[in-house]
This record gives C-alpha cells, structure tokens and sequence, in this order.
C-alpha cells in the first residue's frame, strides 16, 4: 500500500527546487533561511545591546518591540507584512521579500533576548575594567564584552537557528514554493500524502539535527 | 498611504461573532493539545531518565524525531498522511467529526510533548540524585520513586521553562489554519477577506493573542512563586 517510489520520481524536484530552490519556481528553503538567520542575527545583536542601554529612549522601544513579538504567533507576523507592505509600498512584493521581511523582523526579537543573556553573563567587572584602561563604550563591546558573550552564547544561538530553520516551512503558506510547499505540489498530483510528508519530515530532520549536535559537540568543548 | 480606517467592521456583521468563535476553537485546540502534550512530556521525560536502556532509547528517538520537524509538516503528516492508512470505521468517524481538529490537535500536543520532555528530563536531572537513592533505600520500586517523588519535585522546579513553552503551544495553534481549522488567526483572515480591512482585521486578531499572552504570563507568575520550592529557587517566596 506504501509506496515509496513517488519520492524516488519526484526526489529532484523536492531537493532541488523545494530544498535549494533551483528551478522555475525560485523559492527554497535554504535560500530563505540562511538569510533570514544572517539578518536576524544582526539586527537581534542592536536589539539585544539597545534593550541594555541606559538610555530609556532606546531601551523602552527595544523591550516593547521584543515584548509584542513574543506575544503574537509567527503566522501572524506573515500576515501582517503579506497585507501591510504593498499597502505602504504601493507595489506588489513578491513572497520570497515578505517572507524574509517578516522572519527577520520576527527572530531579531529572539536573537535580541539571547543576546541580551548572553551579554548580561559577562561579569560587570570586565566593563569596568576596559573603562578604566581607557576603552570607549563602542571599544569596550568590540573588543571585550561581546567575544565573550558571543561564546556564551552559541548553544542558545543554535537552538534559535534550529528553530528559525524549522519556521521557514510556515512561508509556504503565502505561497513560497519551499520543501514543505513543494511536497504539497508533488502530492496534489501523486496523492501520497504519507510517503511525500514523511521524507520531508526526514529532510528538515537532517538538518536540524546536525545542528543541533554541532551545539553539542560545542558546549562539550566549552565545558572542558 | 491613504488607507481609509473603519474599526467598525470588527463588531458590525458578523466579525465579532467570528472572532470569538476563533478565540474559543484556539483555546479548545490549545487546552486539549496542552493535556496531550503534558502526559507525553512527562513520561518520555521520565523515561529518558530510567536506569533500562531500551526506555531511554525509545523515548531519546521520540523527542529528537518530533521537535526537530516543522509543525505545519507534522500538521500535513497527521491530517492528510495518517487518515488514509486507518480502518475504514475510524476515517469515517474522523470525517463526520471535524478530522482537521483531531489532526491538529495531535500534531500540536505530540510536538510539544517533545518539547515538553526535554524540559521535565532537564527537572529531574536537576534533581540531587541522593533523593533517588534515599527513596530506593526506603524500599519503593523505581516505578513508585518516579510517581511518588522525582515527577512531583521535577514539576514544581519546570514551572517558569513549561510556562514559557505552554504560551509557545498556544502561538503555534495558529498553524493549525493551514489544515482549515477555523481559529483565531484564521478568523482573522475571513474577517480580512469579507470586509477588505486588514489592518483592523489583524490588529483584532494580533491584540487577542497579546492579552493572551500577557494574561497568562502574568498569572504564572504568581502560581510560579507558589510552587517554587523554598531554598532551591532563587526567585521563590
């Protein structure tokens, strides 16, 4: 009754056209999330010092801003970027620019919290000290509170990469031919629901995975 | 921009209507899913934790396989991929009793349930293993151990970790539109879609889950401190 063969026939065009996002469609997941991950980690590390500054009016818009995106689902961040962007820009955006728009806006909060614990974690000590030798406030982060925080960091960092890579597959709801939606196209021609999801599901498995040994294998080594 | 606003469309028509009919579906979904969740948490947690490896290997591969996948592909797996490999009588009861409910709520609760272990097995490990030695030098079974005092400590110490991912649970109900269950986001969208307002029709949807959101927070807060146990969390009493 299995009948495994669909994913055999239809393997290049999963791959290829669903995972890398090579073919006529555009799409992709990896094409999606890894600059989604480089942008909202970038944005999240201004996030996460700005919720830290002493300034209150940069520190009570960050915290705002992370507070109302940790209360509201993803899905629902899509939505509001899939209707409120042509509204605003006049022009019609294609999925791949909503998509990305509303994954960088949505991790950035995310990344900012880690960042935030991760930059908190540095004895205060250290701050002083490289005032006290002479550093700027910019300096002082450069050079010796982020290294640092940075390592403290990584495990919690992966965790969330895992997590943004997993959310990618929600871009195929507005129509993003990402594996997820390329399953979905496969299976309205096949109708093998059950093979076609499952080897999906063992794809992102796959990656996911590797990550998250990755952090592992890392926190292991900072532990030694 | 010149977007003409009209809050009225939330509470002329139907709108508000479908809203709370959204509301409800996700606290449903998310109440039944969270139950769901719980028990497979505890118990692959505890699991994970059991002196017999066959145990920990069955739960370790449950965990990895399920919270390492999206949600919305488990959604698809379990509304369109499982139904069809069922008995005949058991599709067809799906079918006449809304199946994309069940699916979604299976999909959601065993997801978090995952997630959920992982929490509960970091509790227990946490715990002093002397508690489990002492206990056994009582003369309890490793089962009664568990029941009796490594569950009951590990959940008081999980409160804060659980909370936080039991407010993930109810935000990643609203996957569950994908599969047409008729929750709050998806609420949302119709009401969008027969009014043509969206920017009023997302805020409904968007300031529901915040006060949601923040509500429960806010409550376990308190419930946290309740049942932090005195000496061992900081942020207790």
């Amino acid at each position: 009754m299995l009948d495994f063969g669909v994913v055999v026939a239809n393997f290049k065009f999963l791959i290829v056209q669903g995972l890398f996002g090579v073919g006529s469609f555009g799409g992709g997941t990896l094409r999606l999330a890894i600059p989604a991950i480089v942008l909202g980690f970038s944005i999240g590390v201004f996030v996460g010092l700005a919720r830290l500054a002493r300034a209150r009016w940069i520190s009570v818009p960050a915290t705002l801003y992370v507070e109302f995106i940790r209360g509201v689902p993803l899905v629902m961040v899509i939505f509001w970027i899939w209707f409120i962007i042509p509204q605003l820009l006049k022009l019609p955006i294609p999925e791949y620019g909503v998509a990305l728009t509303a994954f960088v806006i949505f991790e950035a909060a995310y990344f900012g919290e880690i960042v935030r614990a991760g930059i908190q974690s540095v004895p205060r000590g250290q701050v002083e000290a490289a005032t006290a030798v002479g550093l700027t406030f910019a300096q002082t982060m450069r050079f010796v509170v982020l290294p640092q925080a940075i390592r403290n960091m990584v495990p919690a960092l992966v965790t969330q990469m895992i997590v943004l890579f997993k959310d990618t597959s929600l871009a195929s709801i507005i129509g993003y031919v990402d594996l997820t939606k390329a399953a979905q196209i496969v299976n309205n021609r096949e109708i093998k629901p059950f093979e076609l999801y499952l080897f999906i599901a063992v794809v992102y498995f796959i990656f996911t995975y590797s990550m998250s040994l990755f952090a592992r294998r890392f926190e292991r080594r900072l532990a030694s | 921009m010149n977007y003409q606003f009209n809050w009225s469309v939330l509470w002329s028509g139907q709108s508000g209507g479908w809203l709370l009919h959204g509301l409800l579906l996700t606290l449903a979904i998310s109440v039944l899913a969270w139950v769901l969740a719980a028990v497979l948490g505890i118990v692959s947690g505890a699991m994970r934790t059991v002196p017999w490896k066959p145990l920990r290997v069955i739960a370790t591969f449950y965990v990895e396989f399920f919270r390492n996948v999206p949600l919305l592909v488990w959604m698809f797996f379990w509304y369109f991929g499982v139904p069809p490999l069922l008995p005949r009588v058991v599709q067809d009861w799906l079918f006449n009793h809304s199946a994309e409910f069940w699916a979604g709520m299976f999909a959601l609760g065993v997801y978090h349930g995952a997630r959920m272990s992982e929490i509960i097995r970091a509790g227990i490990l946490s715990i002093p293993r002397t508690q489990f030695e002492a206990a056994v030098a009582m003369g309890l079974t490793t089962f009664q151990v568990y029941r009796l005092i490594i569950v009951p400590i590990a959940l008081r110490l999980i409160v804060p970790p659980a909370t936080n991912d039991s407010l993930n649970l109810l935000k990643n109900s609203s996957v569950a539109l994908t599969i047409s269950v008729a929750e709050l986001t998806f609420q949302a969208r119709q009401v969008e879609t027969y009014t043509a307002k969206a920017i009023e029709a997302l805020t409904a949807g968007t300031v529901i889950y915040l006060v949601l959101c923040l509500g429960i927070a806010a409550i376990m807060t308190r419930v946290e401190r309740r049942f932090a146990i005195p000496g061992l969390i900081a942020r207790g009493g």
